[in-house]
């Protein structure tokens, strides 16, 4: 942060401890995410009978990965989760970005009502079984549409739309008015192009959520080729369903795999793209959260 | 700004004339309307439509056929919830897990932030920084199995501690319910305790150099700095998150500890969330379980008003 002339030798044990402290802390942060990749590389027999494997693979195998691209349940399962984040998070940024725009006009008749409306459901909410039964009377169990329609606005998202939009010159605007443009072209063509990092804060945002979430899966469907790989590790890891992972082996007993070393495959290839997202939402995360919290 | 200058015309007219001129200035903005409108339809749909269901929690539904048509119970449900059992479980495990997560969970990001800004190196600091964000990235499904396999009598806890001679019969971590609020709090702050840390990282980053380089020249040393320039520079947000946390102290992690629990661990691992999915999904009183998502939702809704006009009156700093 700033120099300091003098370090006393306090200062330089300080310093070096500091270090040190810091490097245990970054090892117990990274070395769960470490064992499970280094077990899902390993032969999974091998594993079992000859005890655990702490650094890097004992006897390195592809099969566990084999195994889990070759099987069908896995496969559609990623497939949902693929979907879903892809298509909800285009239509939640869309969508609530598009009100957060015509929120943020001033001359906006009944601004105050609809805001009023919007702060509201950041306190109140149906609880859960309410919420469950309106859903399953509106014909939304067992479809797609559950992890589509129910998050497709946000109205604390909204909010950091909306001070992002603020902070527009008007310029912009008026100009395309006097070309004739009505406001929902502008909105799509001037208003969405130069507002991208936010855009990108919330996509990220949302995207990140919909990748992770299993519980709408738990709760609204039942369905194998409806459920997101999240769900469907949920019901092999907590509910221990492991006929579901038995049956990925192809109940081939003289393969090298366990239903433990799947589990540890399948766990890896659900969290490769966020690894790989990860530089973009650090990033923008930050950026995001500050922007909640000073709004907040 | 032709509209806003509209806006600011006398309304001492006659009332017709007024409303012709909202329609007109209504049909003026008509995009704008149809896509604010769509969020206010979006909300009435599937934010306040449903809150209609909680009159459940006052009648006898059994989940078949229509709500209105069920007959009504009073406040039944509302007393059964003071003779069962169950309750008093639930509601200990709520607070205990919460309290001892905010007790234990709370200082840890603050000391964090303070021994990170303490690191000579600038890169060294963003290199931790950006290891210990990266599990609140990961989903609590993902943590929970690696956490079950670890935990197991053949996992990774159970090896070591044999190994070093600490134990001598493995430990069935998830099945003994005296360990599930340790692991359900260790587990959380190794999640969020980085991640947590960011909004301190920011105040601190925003403290001015010329106060340590002052507090430097009267003799501070590092531990006084900390003490006495950094700590009271950031103490407006710490109350703030405090206060936050007190508000959701109900709010226990469920989709954490969804993962976690097991028949087994129950009688410690059942909060206030759990169980309303677990009567009134699994085992359908539908109408009970609304009763009793109904008071912790009020019960909820209280604490945060008072939490927050708390905030307002000790910082003048408030959420709303």
């Amino acid at each position: 942060m700033f120099t300091r002339d003098r370090r006393t030798r306090g200062d330089v044990l300080f310093d070096r401890l500091n270090v040190v402290m810091m490097l245990i802390i970054c090892f117990v942060t990274l070395y769960p995410i470490w064992y499970v990749l280094v077990n899902s590389f390993n032969d999974g027999t091998d594993a079992m009978t000859r005890g655990l494997i702490y650094w890097i693979p004992r006897k390195f195998s592809l099969e566990n990965y084999e195994i889990v691209f070759s099987n069908a349940g896995i496969m559609t399962a990623m497939g949902v989760t693929v979907a879903k984040t892809l298509i909800g998070t285009v239509i939640h940024v869309f969508f609530t970005a598009m009100v957060a725009y015509a929120l943020s006009r001033r001359e906006l008749l009944f601004r105050k009502g609809y805001m009023i409306m919007g702060t509201i459901t950041l306190f109140f909410s149906a609880p859960l079984i309410p919420n469950y039964l309106w859903l399953r009377d509106l014909g939304l169990l067992d479809t797609f549409g559950v992890y589509i329609y129910p998050a497709m606005f946000s109205f604390f998202d909204l909010i950091i739309f909306l001070t992002f939009f603020r902070e527009i010159p008007d310029g912009l605007e008026e100009a395309a008015k006097i070309d004739g443009a009505n406001d929902f072209s502008i909105f799509v063509r001037i208003v969405l192009p130069v507002s991208l990092p936010v855009v990108a804060t919330i996509s990220l945002f949302h995207g990140v959520w919909q990748w992770n979430d299993y519980f709408v899966g738990v709760l609204y469907t039942n369905s194998d080729s409806l459920q997101p790989i999240q769900t469907f590790l949920y019901r092999v890891i907590a509910q221990s369903s492991s006929n579901q992972i038995v049956g990925a082996t192809g109940g081939a007993i003289n393969r090298t795999v366990t239903s433990q070393s799947i589990k540890l495959a399948t766990m890896v290839i659900t969290t490769v793209p966020i690894i790989v997202a990860y530089p973009f939402l650090q990033r923008y995360f930050v950026k995001g959260l500050m922007i909640g919290s000073l709004k907040g | 700004m032709e509209a806003n200058a509209e806006v600011q015309v006398p309304t001492r007219k006659p009332d017709n004339r007024n409303r012709t001129s909202l329609l007109r200035k209504f049909y003026g903005q008509r995009y704008l309307q149809v896509m604010a409108l769509l969020g206010v339809a979006w909300m009435l749909l599937f934010h306040y439509a449903p809150m209609y269901g909680i009159v459940i929690a006052f009648k006898e539904y059994i989940g078949i056929g229509e709500i209105k048509n069920a007959p009504w119970a009073g406040w039944g449900h509302f007393q059964a919830i003071f003779e069962d059992e169950m309750m008093l479980k639930v509601i200990r495990n709520t607070l205990g897990i919460s309290l001892l997560k905010l007790i234990i969970g709370f200082p840890i990001p603050i000391l964090f932030a303070l021994f990170l800004n303490e690191l000579r190196s600038l890169r060294f600091n963003r290199i931790v920084q950006t290891i210990t964000y990266l599990p609140h990235f990961l989903s609590w499904v993902i943590l929970g199995g690696i956490l079950i396999s670890w935990l197991s009598d053949v996992g990774v806890v159970n090896d070591v501690l044999m190994g070093l001679g600490l134990i001598k019969e493995p430990i069935f971590y998830l099945s003994e319910p005296q360990y599930f609020w340790g692991i359900v709090i260790a587990s959380d702050i190794w999640k969020e305790f980085g991640w947590s840390a960011i909004i301190y990282i920011a105040a601190i980053a925003s403290i001015s150099p010329e106060l340590y380089e002052a507090a430097t020249i009267d003799g501070a040393g590092r531990f006084q700095r900390m003490r006495y320039v950094t700590v009271p520079c950031i103490k407006g947000t710490i109350s703030i998150l405090f206060i936050l946390s007190v508000g959701s102290i109900l709010n226990s992690n469920f989709d954490q500890i969804l993962v976690l629990k097991n028949q087994v661990n129950e009688s410690m691992s059942s909060v206030i969330d759990i169980y309303v999915y677990e009567i009134g999904i699994k085992q359908g009183r539908f109408s009970y379980s609304a009763a009793v998502g109904l008071v912790k939702g009020v019960i909820a809704l209280f604490l945060l008003l008072l939490a927050n006009s708390f905030s307002k009156r000790m910082n003048q700093s408030s959420l709303f």
